[in-house]
């Protein structure tokens, strides 16, 4: 197929609009295309990792209208006129997020791989409770493999990004404590 | 006992050196990579265990004149994946030795029309018969490699076992099993090539040696070094998953781009990677022991079996250091092990973290539980009672030169754990409670490095030079994959250089640049090839002393100006060291006897467990990891090495199933593939005793595979002590707990 044919082929598809890390995007693609390969193939944002394509592992973790999605799930049609945040968008004007940094300090990446999805999966988690336990870190993260750290690091890394003097919440709790947190009331956590 | 001394940049947590990449999703994985007028790779693959290939048709629905084409007569070399032995073809040739085994290569411009092409390629087989079990082959009733099935065997002998069984005060025996595990690195394999007549093979992909890479495609294209450069990306994962095979795709991805005279990307999907590429070895262990009144051992006689697969591949190795490692830290003067390797016609098992001594180490430490329980003895202090010390052999008759602290490592996991009073705590509470709880423990140690004269015949070259533009670059072919390459080579370069951290970079992982520092395996890295960097640095300072007038005491600007000085005198600033064997190293292949490794990592790790008699779940609680790992480079790191190791033993313990259907991978998912969560892994708890080794980099030893040694026995262990059974197969899932749990109630009722 010769580059002329193919542009005419793309102009045929629907034009899919929508936010992407700010910036009004439009994308012409096929509407069952996976949110996932858009943002990779059609916008190069690359950050967005794909680990399994079944929503497993959630290294296609981004945030759309709100919401911690697989983009290997989401029909790219599904995202028409949404608001969507890749880890491109988490460092504004150059500055490394919060919990970028506290990544980048406790420890909280080593293949990178899980890492952009797991940042966005925190991301989430700290926008609807700014103040979480070790519990509730946990929960957030339950949906994001990370084969290199155990995860040890990352709740570490999380627990520090809410505020430094945090970071030991995560290391220093025990069984113990982590059972009593769990059986806490929700409303008392 | 010396302590670390004092440094700026080593033992410092300085920031990971490629981790605002990371971060900010900039770092570049193979699959992020694009080339111009790139194509897509494809693999057909065997769907039978074993047969010949009777006829190969492609549908006419498929317009087969846009696809590449590659078969085995495309290969313009040898037909072979160099590696130990050269029995493993690049491409099937007529017959095929395990499900999934490569037979032809498809590519194409668009990636989505390769998945119905493959689906149209249609493979006639004549089947021939097929083994799947260490005993089926070890009948050798079907004989499906060489002339008896046998890839691999040792004969390890101390002292006179034979004779020791008279005097026993008892004999204690039992047999252990291990199944398959998978890397379950989060980034799947992926190469890209490029060829040209002018200028031959360029590969580009996520792979831990890029020199395996560069000479497993020498023969396939019989061309010579200077036409074949191999490229590591950004690796997302590897734990030994990417040592052997990658060598495999980079070839086919090769064959690609020759045929179709394009770049060719080729990126497993997450089945494909499951199914096709290889996993840990299975491995079946008896243990019979001979044990004084004491409880001091007297001899172990040891049978170690493992499942190889189809082809040699690595399987001599790991059954190597299987071998090496399956009588633990323990002293007895009278050994034998005999170790097999079979093959069978699963696909070839390969390196994984711990490469043998995982398996190995499993028996020995839920045998010596066993034997604890059959003398009496409380467990901590049956090891206690035959720990190793200085001036001690170990099976090989290898003199323990080095400090052995294990009875310093014993008492802190002991201490930290709470042991004794939490062991009192569960005793009184499980008889009332349907959780029951117990503590386990494991003693291991892990040799770092090559094994024997390897470290001898890999001969590494490494070092670091200075660019024209003041860079300051480390030179070695060891590759980040997570573990802190990096950071902890760039830390020693710059602590030895007296410069600062930020201003030392790696120069790129590629053969085209960076000399052969050996692969990025075997816990090597810091130890022996920071050990090199070290040296090549010292012997830089000397050169810019001698010969540009670098003062005794310099700043940095200084050292630059030094740098420029020696290359306007001398063409160019680099220094290179080749690797240089501690003294003392004597070892004898034949014989298995010797200096095994030159330093060995040391640790006693706790599992504290829940057993849920209702759910027949287990799960671990809290785990506590005390060892001696040499001095501690980068202490964040150091622990997240132990942590991540501990999170794979969990799920090799209790998680983990590779289910095999007629030599197929049947739960090639990350579905049905569990590996542990964020929910499931415990509180772990790392303590370090440091002691430097002088004869690694800053005094390091090798970490990275020591973790994933302790926590499968640990738990088995704690869940003996919850339960009362001994269980001595993993992965134990709850159905297997339910089974030996309702046989042990069986057994009560009768």
């Amino acid at each position: 197929m010769s580059k002329g044919e193919r542009a005419t082929a793309s102009e045929r598809l629907p034009a899919i609009r929508f936010n992407v890390n700010g910036e009004s995007r439009i994308v012409n693609a096929p509407p069952m295309k996976r949110l996932l390969d858009v943002l990779r193939e059609d916008l190069q944002l690359t950050g967005t990792k794909e680990g399994c394509g079944e929503g497993e592992c959630g290294s296609c973790s981004v945030r759309m209208n709100g919401e911690l999605v697989n983009s290997c799930l989401v029909p790219v049609l599904q995202a028409d006129g949404a608001d969507i945040q890749t880890v491109e968008g988490l460092a504004l004007c150059g500055e490394l997020h919060p919990l970028q940094k506290a990544f980048l300090e406790h420890g909280g990446a080593q293949c990178g791989i899980c890492t952009p999805g797991m940042l966005m999966a925190a991301a989430q988690l700290l926008e609807q409770n700014p103040h979480p336990g070790i519990v509730q870190i946990r929960e957030a993260l339950a949906g994001n493999l990370c084969r290199c750290t155990g995860f040890i690091r990352i709740f570490e890394s999380v627990a520090a990004a809410i505020s430094p003097e945090n970071a030991g919440l995560a290391k220093e709790s025990t069984s113990g404590q982590l059972r009593a947190e769990k059986e806490q009331p929700p409303h008392a956590r | 006992m010396s302590t670390p001394a004092k440094t700026r940049v080593v033992g410092a947590a300085v920031p990971r050196k490629e981790g605002v990449e990371k971060l900010t999703g900039r770092a570049c994985y193979v699959d992020d990579m694009e080339r111009e007028g790139m194509w897509h790779g494809a693999t057909v693959r065997s769907g039978i265990p074993r047969g010949l290939i009777r006829s190969i048709t492609f549908d006419r629905r498929i317009d087969w004149g846009e696809f590449a084409i590659v078969t085995a007569a495309d290969i313009p070399g040898e037909n072979c994946i160099q590696l130990i032995v050269a029995d493993q073809p690049c491409l099937a040739d007529g017959k095929v030795n395990h499900c999934e085994e490569a037979i032809l290569l498809l590519a194409h411009p668009d990636k989505h029309k390769l998945r119905e092409a493959v689906g149209a390629v249609k493979v006639e087989y004549e089947p021939l018969p097929a083994i799947f079990t260490i005993e089926e082959s070890e009948r050798q009733d079907v004989i499906v490699w060489g002339a008896d099935n046998l890839l691999k065997t040792f004969l390890l002998e101390k002292g006179d076992v034979d004779s020791a069984w008279a005097r026993a005060a008892h004999i204690v025996e039992g047999e252990y099993r291990t199944g398959a595990q998978e890397h379950l690195y989060i980034e799947n394999q992926g190469m890209i090539a490029e060829y040209s007549a002018k200028s031959g093979v360029t590969v580009w992909g996520s792979l831990q040696c890029p020199y395996y890479v560069f000479k497993a495609l020498r023969p396939v294209f019989d061309l010579p070094e200077d036409k074949i450069r191999v490229i590591q990306t950004e690796t997302g994962g590897a734990f030994g998953g990417k040592e052997d095979y990658p060598s495999i795709i980079a070839c086919h991805a090769a064959l690609l781009a020759m045929k179709s005279g394009h770049a060719v990307k080729m990126v497993y999907d997450r089945m494909e990677d499951l199914a096709a590429t290889t996993k840990r070895h299975p491995s079946r262990v008896h243990h019979r022991t001979a044990l004084d009144r004491d409880g001091k051992l007297l001899a172990m006689e040891i049978d170690l079996a493992t499942d190889g697969g189809a082809y040699a591949t690595l399987s001599s190795t790991v059954l190597s250091r299987a071998t090496l490692h399956s009588t633990g830290p323990y002293l007895c003067p009278n050994i034998r092990v005999r170790a097999t390797s079979w093959a069978t016609n699963y696909i070839p098992y390969g390196a994984f973290r711990g490469f043998g001594a995982p398996q190995a180490i499993f028996a020995t430490e839920r045998h010596m539980d066993e034997i604890a329980a059959t003398l009496g003895i409380d467990p901590v202090e049956l090891r206690r009672r035959n720990f190793l010390h200085v001036g001690d052999t170990n099976a090989t008759e290898q003199v323990m030169r080095e400090p052995v602290i294990l009875d310093q490592l014993l008492d802190r996991a002991l201490k930290e754990s709470d042991y004794h009073a939490k062991r009192a705590q569960f005793a009184r509470d499980n008889p009332n409670n349907p959780v029951k709880r117990g503590l386990g423990i494991a003693a291991f140690y892990h040799g770092s490095g090559f094994t024997g004269s390897g470290e001898v015949y890999l001969n590494s070259l490494a070092g670091i030079d200075v660019t024209p533009e003041g860079k300051v670059r480390v030179l070695a072919s060891n590759t980040e994959f997570g573990q802190g390459t990096n950071t902890v080579l760039t830390q020693v370069a710059a602590e030895s250089l007296g410069i600062d951290y930020a201003d030392v970079i790696m120069a790129s992982p590629d053969t085209g640049i960076v000399p052969n520092s050996g692969p990025t395996v075997a816990s090597r890295t810091s130890m022996v090839v920071g050990r090199i960097i070290e040296r090549a640095a010292s012997q830089l300072l000397t050169l810019l002393r001698e010969h540009a007038g670098l003062g005794a005491i310099y700043t940095q600007a200084e050292f630059l100006a030094a740098c420029d000085r020696y290359r306007e005198t001398h063409g160019e600033v680099v220094s290179l060291c080749r690797y240089e064997a501690p003294p003392g190293i004597v070892w004898d292949d034949q014989k298995y006897h010797g200096e095994a490794y030159g330093a060995y990592a040391w640790a006693v790790y706790v599992a504290q467990v829940a057993v849920d008699t209702v759910t027949y779940s287990a799960e671990v609680e809290d785990f506590w990891a005390v060892q001696e790992v040499g001095r501690v480079i980068h202490p964040v790191m150091a622990a997240g090495q132990v942590e991540g190791g501990i999170a794979q033993g969990i799920g090799y313990a209790l998680y983990e199933k590779v289910v095999w259907q007629d030599g197929r991978m049947a739960n090639n998912q990350m579905t049905n593939y569990i590996m542990p969560t964020a929910q499931d892994v415990p509180p772990i708890h790392v303590y370090f005793e440091q002691i430097p080794f002088r004869y690694g980099g800053f005094g390091a030893k090798g970490i990275g595979e020591l973790p994933h040694d302790g926590p499968a026995p640990a738990i088995l262990n704690a869940i003996r002590d919850a339960t009362g059974i001994a269980f001595n197969a993993i992965p134990l899932l709850p159905e297997d707990l339910y089974a030996g749990l309702a046989a042990t109630e069986e057994m009560a009722a009768q």
